[in-house]
Parts: structure tokens; sequence; C-alpha cells
């Protein structure tokens, strides 16, 4: 089931340019990592690494090492498509594919990899990835509707019964709540709430109130200054970071006053 | 709907700039009523001058409109309204300007080449006709093999060519692949015909006329317009929709077949259906390669074959003893052709129509 991830001297690279220096950090199992930190300074591109999607970007690369379970995820015989199989990913921006219904859109994992499903299989997959997601009750009467027919709140919640349904052990959420209303975002919360009984979640996000509410491990990333890598300034149990922080920059940040 | 003459909505917090306190309001009616008026004034003029021409009625008709309401606007809603008034015209009449041409030649066409179609037309092909008699139907058959052929080819190497643009190209190859295609869209059709007639020489010898070469030429102009339309298309796929399928662990090879292409596939299909509307009447091409022949061929791998254009342009080039049959015969075909345009630019409609995703449905 859920995993550890392993995360040592890591550095991000889109081409020339730098962009993350150095992290060292354990996402322990079964429990919320928070990412924070502000604009630029690398949350996006750190959590990508994590599931070999940086790689996607033409001439971008890391150097350093991520393990998970005993296994180095940049080791040159792992397969980047077969790592993000195991760690799924959310965006900022719900993308359900716009051809498709919404119980196609569940199954995309499995369809666009070619598995072969009978009906009963495909539909208890389907009902299993939607009811953790908690968005089987909207939606059960209509799953051949297309997915892009759902609210952006309702489409964010397809997305990740969408990475669910992959059974991934670990699950990344890149801002998940940023383009969502306060009832949504509550309701994606909660998800996360029940979800980490079974997985590893890494979610950044820009809200200190949601990392608090949501996180048992908070991240705090800074950047010197534009242009300069970003680095990962402390790390550690959410109530402490939030309350006695061992770095002045990250007091500064959490409690608003900040550059 | 010609001027703009909405009455201001009573809590207006921009009201009109109509000078003073009167502002009056023009009823929906208005423009019609000016119309009608310009029109019978218009008709005045030319009945009392004894000057009878229907174009230039129009034209004096629509002139006395353009005068008459923006002066009116101008008087009644100000200088803002008369202006909006002298835009609307002016668009509206380079609307009608420009669907002129094609509504007269549509015309022409039609009146010509109507009385033509009987189900003779469609059914017989010129063998030993003299005069009057005889179809298109050997024509009919080439055009459809030809172009059929020529969207086989084309469709695969236009579609391969703008994945790989979209999709793989970087560096030189791909800028390279840009600016050939960017070339070609520029070829002259006779170049493409006398090329794929001097390709087919070294296989068959001096003189060899085909269905195949023919549709050769034709692809050679189709493959740009293909590759170009695709490229387009498949720029249109958001990259979210991509790394949407990256992280469930999708390959790439199955992420652009099943999701760029899927996704990106009605507009494909519009641009295809173009470019077969688009070659479809070339006419130079097809003459030096797949030459003509009034009997039906089916074999596009020998012997001559004759097309719709061709065949438009043989009967109006020698339309024979009397001339009269092969004219009506050309605007027949002419009007075929035209027919075919349409409907392949309607079905291109339809595609878009009823295969793009519908997200409130
Ligand atoms: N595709 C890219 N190509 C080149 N540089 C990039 C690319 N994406 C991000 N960067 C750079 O990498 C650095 C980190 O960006 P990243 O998106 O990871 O920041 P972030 O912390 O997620 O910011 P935000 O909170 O605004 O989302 C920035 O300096 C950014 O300009
Ligand atoms: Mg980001």
């Amino acid at each position: 089931m859920a995993k550890t991830i392993d995360v040592s001297d890591l550095d991000i690279y889109y081409g020339s340019f730098k962009a993350v220096e150095d992290v060292t950090l354990t996402m322990a199992s079964r429990s919320v990592t928070a990412l924070i930190g502000p604009s630029g300074c690398g949350k996006s591109s750190f959590l990508r690494s994590l599931n070999r999607m940086h790689e996607v970007i033409p001439g971008a690369r890391v150097e350093g090492k991520v393990i998970m379970d005993g296994r180095g995820l940049y080791d040159v015989d792992v397969d980047p498509v077969l790592v993000r199989r195991d760690i799924g990913m959310v965006f900022q921006r719900p993308n359900p594919f716009p051809t498709m219904s919404i119980a196609d859109n569940v199954l995309a994992g499995k369809r666009l990899n070619g598995k072969r499903m009978n009906r009963a299989e495909a539909a208890e997959i389907v009902e299993r990835a939607l009811v953790s997601a908690n968005l089987w009750n909207e939606v059960k009467d209509r799953l051949r509707k297309p997915g892009a027919s759902l609210s952006g709140g309702q489409q964010q919640r397809l997305c990740i019964a969408r990475a669910l349904a992959v059974e991934p052990q670990v699950l990344l959420m890149d801002e998940p709540c940023s383009a969502l209303d306060p009832i949504s975002t509550t309701a994606i919360e909660d998800l996360i709430h029940t979800l980490k009984e079974r997985y590893t979640i890494v979610i950044v996000t820009h809200n200190m109130q949601q990392a608090a509410r949501v996180s048992d491990t908070t991240a705090f990333f800074n950047l010197a200054g534009a242009g300069r890598p970003g680095h990962l300034i402390e790390s550690g149990s959410t109530p402490k970071i939030f309350s006695t922080p061992d770095n002045p920059a990250t007091e500064a940040y959490i409690s608003g006053r900040f550059g | 709907m010609a001027t703009q003459t909405e009455p201001p909505p009573a809590t207006d917090v921009w009201p009109t700039a109509s000078r003073g306190s009167s502002r009056v309001r023009h009823s929906h009616h208005a423009p019609t009523v000016i119309l009608g008026a310009s029109a019978v004034l218009a008709a005045g003029v030319l009945g009392l001058s004894g000057w009878v021409d229907p174009v230039g009625a129009v034209a004096l008709g629509w002139l006395t409109f353009a005068i008459l309401s923006t002066a009116l606007t101008a008087t009644l809603r100000g200088r803002r309204a008369a202006k909006n008034n002298v835009a609307t015209i002016l668009v509206t009449s380079a609307f009608a300007l420009a669907i002129l041409p094609l509504a007269s030649l549509m015309w022409v066409v039609i009146e010509h080449g109507a009385p033509a179609f009987n189900a003779h037309f469609f059914t017989y092909s010129m063998r030993s006709v003299v005069g009057a008699g005889g179809g298109i139907y050997h024509a009919i058959i080439g055009t459809l093999y030809v172009t059929a052929a020529a969207a086989v080819i084309s469709v695969p190497i236009g579609l391969l060519s703008a994945v790989y643009l979209v999709e793989y190209g970087r560096g030189p190859m791909a800028k390279a692949l840009t600016f050939l295609v960017d070339v070609m869209t520029g070829i002259p059709s006779i170049v493409a015909g006398l090329f794929a007639y001097a390709l087919f020489v070294l296989f068959w010898g001096e003189g060899t006329r085909s269905g195949i070469a023919g549709a050769v030429a034709l692809s050679l102009l189709m493959i740009p317009i293909v590759v170009r339309a695709s490229e387009e298309m498949l720029k249109l796929v958001p990259h979210e929709l991509r790394e949407g399928a990256y992280a469930l662990g999708v390959r790439k090879w199955r992420t652009v077949v099943q999701v760029v292409l899927r996704t990106a596939a009605p507009g494909i299909i519009t641009g295809i259906m173009l470019a077969v509307a688009r070659v479809v009447g070339e006419t130079a091409p097809l003459l030096v390669t797949a030459g003509y022949t009034d009997s039906t061929n089916s074999d596009i791998f020998s012997r001559q074959m004759m097309t719709l254009p061709v065949f438009a342009y043989q009967s109006f080039k020698s339309p024979g003893v009397p001339p009269e049959p092969g004219y009506e015969r050309a605007w027949g075909t002419a009007l075929v052709l035209l027919i075919i345009v349409m409907v392949l630019n309607l079905i291109a409609r339809l595609c878009t129509y009823f295969f793009a995703p519908k997200p409130n449905r």
C-alpha cells in the first residue's frame, strides 16, 4: 500500500536554469505533507519531479536521489511511465478528457493503457473510485454524460477519482483547490482526510489555513531572489512549523509578514 | 437588421448622446420603414427619368437608404449613433458585395447546368456518342477513384507529418519540414501534374496515362493542406490533457493516438474534407497525368481515366457537331462539381457538429 518517499540532495533544472537546489525531505506514508512557499520557489517543480512528470518538459532534468520502497525512481532501469502509475497526480486546474464521459474519464488510466475489462469489472472500478473521491452520489445517475458537464469542484474530484482508479501508492496534488469555491474546497479537504488512511499524500498549497488543516508535515520552500534557485528552508510536523518554526523566514511567511 | 436603433433601457446609466432633453426613440421597424421609403423613392426617380436598370435601381435605393437613415439618426439620436449607423451600413455593404459574385456564379452554373441533368446524363459514358446524348458516368467514376486514391495517399502522410511536427519534432528537422510544407502549399498545380507524369514515365515509359498518376499529382497538392489543417488542430489540444494522460502512466504514443488525435479528430476530419474539396476540381494536373477517354475505366493502374474537370474542359474545347449538346454537358459537369464541393463542405460542418466535445449536454 502506501509508501514513503525519501528525497536527498535533489537539484531540479530547466535547461541550464537551476530552479530548485539541494532538497532533502522525507514524505511519510499514510500522512499528508504540505509544501508551502512563495510563488516561483519551485514547489510545483519539486512535486513534478516526484513522479517523473518534470522531464516531460523539453530540457528539464533533475540530479539527486528520490527513493520509494528502497528503489531509486531515477535509476537507469526504471521506466518513468510505470513510476507515474504508482504515483498519481492531480493538477491545479481540473483537466477531465473532454471527449470522454464521466465513467470513461474514471477508466481512462486503464483504458488508455489498453487494459481490457468486462462491463461488471469496469462498473466496479468506476463506482469504487467515485465513492473514494466523494463524488458518487452526485454523478451516479449520469455516468454517461461528458466529464466536462460537471462543475469545477466536481471536475476536480473527477480528476482525483481518475487518479485513484489507477490504484497508485502516492497522490501528488498541485494546488488542487485554487480554482474552487469554499464549499468544493471543504469537500476536497475532507476527501484528503479520508484518503490519507490509504495513501501517501503530498499537496502544494498557497493557503496557510489549508496547510494547517489537512497536513501532518509541512515543508517550507523559499528563494533568495529572482533567478536564484529555490531551497527547502525547513520541514517538520505541521503544529510545530505553524507555532514555533526554527527559521525566522518561515515565521515571517506563515504570519503573512513576508518580503 | 441594418441599423442599431435599440431604445435605451429606462435605467440607462450611459444615456445615448442625444442632444438636449429630446430623447426620441426609434422603433425597431425604423430601418425597415426607411428602407421601404428609399426603395419607393428610387423606383419613383427611375420611373420618372425612364432609365430602367436593376443594378442602378438597387444602388440608388441603397445609397438613398444610407443617406436618409444616417441623417435621421444624426438628428434624432446624435453623432455617436450616426457613426454607428454609417459603420453598420459599410460593413453590411461589404458583405453584400462579397456575396454577390458567389451568388451570381451559382446562379449562372445552375441556370446552364440544370437542363443537362437527367438519368441518362449520370448513367452513361460518352462511348461512341456523337452529338446529343451521352453522359458523365465515366468521369464520375474517374473522379471518385482518383480523388479517393489521392486521399488514401495524402491523409496518412499529412496526418503523420503533423503529428511529428506537433508532438515529436524539435530542432532543424522540424524546421525543415515546416519550410517544405510551406513551399509545397504554393506549388502550381500544373507543376505537380508534370512532376507526377515524369515520375510515372520512369516506370511505364513515355506517354503513360493512368488514374494513379493523377492521384499522385493531386496528393502533392493535398498533403500540405492536410498537414497545415491537422497541425493547427493538434496545437489547439490543451497541453493539460497530454499531461493528464502522462500522469496516469499512459505511454506517449497512446496519449497521442487516444487523447490528442481523438480530441482533435473533428477538426482534422473537417480539414481533410476541405482538402478534398480543394483538389476535386483540379484540371491541369489531371489532363497531363490521367488524360482523357470516352469510356469508363475503373482500373486506376492502367490506361486513361476521365475525370469531371477534364471532361468539362474537353466538352468545352471540342464540343462536337453540333456544339450545343457538348456545351450543355460541360455546364452540367460544372454543376456536378459545384454540388460535390458543397456536399463536402456540408459533411465537414456536420463532422464538426456531431463529433466535437459538447460540454453541456
Ligand atoms: N516550463 C518551465 N520552463 C522553464 N522554467 C520554468 C518552467 N516552469 C517553471 N520554471 C521556473 O522554475 C521556477 C520554479 O517554478 P515552479 O512552477 O516550480 O514554482 P512554484 O513554487 O510552483 O510557484 P507557484 O506557487 O506560482 O505555482 C520558477 O523560477 C519558474 O520560472
Ligand atoms: Mg506551482
